[in-house]
């Protein structure tokens, strides 16, 4: 009975303080997770193009760009890739404006934290898409491509009819594989001070000394969202290759 | 070019590598250790060591190690009882153990499921050639399952020790000097961070080239079988094809 009790107040103590507003505060916590997540796997996905298309030119130096990215963002530790977008942006931006007489010589131009963030994350999760298109790219028949070729199709046609539709259809677990990994990376950007899911908590933590309950619900926040994911994925992978089915 | 500058920041981070490499290997020992726990339990057929094995990968799979550090190093020290402990207090109060421990924690949910597809993708025939050959079970794991389910995992498992080191560059968040957080301070101190973090992330990069040449060193002294054949004069002649 009096574990009873210690329970119910647990319960209410909890409830309390997630009505006094930060409750709200995580909420948008993750909406703003969400936000960043998005915004870095569209960045991810403009550069990890770009990246497996120079991987697979097969041309000298611009196959070695391509190695040197996928081997430095997937190598270095994610939390210095951001602290170099977000303070070496800084430094760029201040040096910048301080030439030009923007602002004073003693002023600092932030570089704005989220734009600093989501194109760390995004860089990041690039290299990694860049490794989930090209393994795609190498899973296309290639009698497809050479009858696209065979029919005289521009390099510009057999992009959109043949190449694009496959890469994206066999694409797709390996980027739900990337998205739950870009959100993870993105708790990373708190420390650059957006307040997304990890920084609300650990707001809340620090001014309400319930640190394993805000850090605590923050995790479980976390598991929810990648763990939603899954199915999301797993029924984009049964839609794209609805045309593929296989003998039982 | 500021050479005495790039070779001083290269050179005190450097002083910080043992910190980072103590972090890497305590964490990645012990982690390796709960894997095969995690991984036995789930093996075993036994259900309920496998449905805790299979909630455990869950979660630590499924939040992000910063979390997990957090929730170690401020959420657990909430308790009175905690910091009343004599035994436990010393050690959460620790950043350093804190840290390890959450990598350690976070590297068992990852490497038990490389463990379990290795254990599950060893090919039945020579398990059931054992069993006919009448092996006992310890000795049919030691000498044919062990064997094949090592090569088979090596490769991903480096995947994962590599993912560990880049998350050593976690523990400068819960105040560790680790060579993220010697970098940092450098940055502070001069407000030259590109050129701090540039020399923090070659470290980084040499670190974990030189971890990725290891393991290909072993996977090879691992794969006698796999090597490709001896020079034509060494090798058996074929038989020809007459018959």
């Amino acid at each position: 009975m009096e574990y009873f009790n210690y329970l119910l107040d647990q319960i209410s103590i909890t409830y309390n303080l997630l009505a006094s507003g930060w409750g709200l505060q995580l909420i948008w916590g993750i909406g703003w997770t969400l936000a960043v997540t998005a915004v870095s796997m569209l960045i991810g996905a403009v550069f990890g193009t770009l990246v497996a298309a120079a991987k697979l030119s097969g041309r000298g130096p611009l196959k070695f760009v391509g190695e040197a990215y996928t081997t430095v963002f997937r190598g270095e530790p994610e939390l210095l890739i951001i602290y170099l977008f977000y303070y070496g942006g800084t430094q760029l931006l201040t040096g910048a404006a301080r030439s030009t007489d923007t602002i004073g010589s003693t002023d600092v131009l932030n570089m704005p934290s989220f734009l600093g963030g989501v194109l760390a994350v995004g860089i990041i999760s690039g290299a990694y898409q860049a490794e989930v298109y090209r393994g795609s790219f190498l899973a296309i028949m290639r009698g497809e491509l050479e009858a696209a070729r065979a029919y005289g199709m521009s390099a510009f046609t057999r992009l959109r009819l043949v190449i694009v539709p496959q890469v994206l259809r066999l694409a797709v677990p390996g980027l739900g594989n990337v998205w739950q990994l870009t959100i993870k990376d993105s708790a990373l950007i708190s420390v650059t001070g957006v307040v997304e899911l990890m920084l609300s908590a650990n707001k809340a933590a620090r001014s309400t000394h319930h640190s394993l309950l805000f850090y605590a619900l923050a995790g479980a926040l976390y598991l929810v969202m990648t763990s939603i994911s899954t199915p999301i994925f797993n029924k984009a992978e049964r839609y794209t290759s609805r045309s593929f089915v296989r003998p039982k | 070019m500021d050479t005495d500058f790039y070779l001083s920041t290269i050179w005190s981070v450097l002083k910080a590598l043992p910190l980072t490499l103590e972090i890497w290997f305590f964490g990645v020992a012990i982690g390796l250790f709960l894997a095969c726990c995690l991984t036995w339990m789930r093996a075993s057929g036994f259900k309920l060591g496998s449905l805790f094995a299979q909630a455990y990968v869950f979660v630590f799979r499924g939040s992000p190690l910063l979390v997990q550090i957090y929730l170690i190093y401020f959420g657990l020290s909430q308790f009175d009882f905690v910091r009343n402990s004599p035994i436990i207090w010393p050690v959460l109060r620790d950043p350093m153990y804190c840290t390890i421990m959450a990598m350690a924690m976070n590297t068992a949910a990852y490497s038990s499921e490389i463990f379990r597809g290795a254990l599950r993708a060893v090919p039945a025939g020579p398990i059931e050639a054992a069993k006919a050959f009448g092996m006992p079970a310890l000795t049919r794991f030691r000498l044919i399952i062990l064997p094949m389910a090592l090569r088979l995992a090596l490769p991903a498992y480096s995947t994962e020790i590599i993912l560990m080191t880049k998350a050593t560059a976690l523990a400068s968040v819960v105040t560790i000097m680790e060579m993220m957080g010697v970098a940092q301070k450098i940055q502070h101190d001069t407000f030259r961070p590109i050129e701090v973090l540039t020399c923090a992330g070659l470290i980084y990069l040499a670190l974990n080239f030189s971890i990725a040449r290891l393991f290909v060193m072993v996977e090879y002294l691992l794969s006698p079988h796999l090597r490709p054949a001896l020079e034509q004069s060494q090798q058996i002649k074929p038989v020809p094809e007459v018959l």
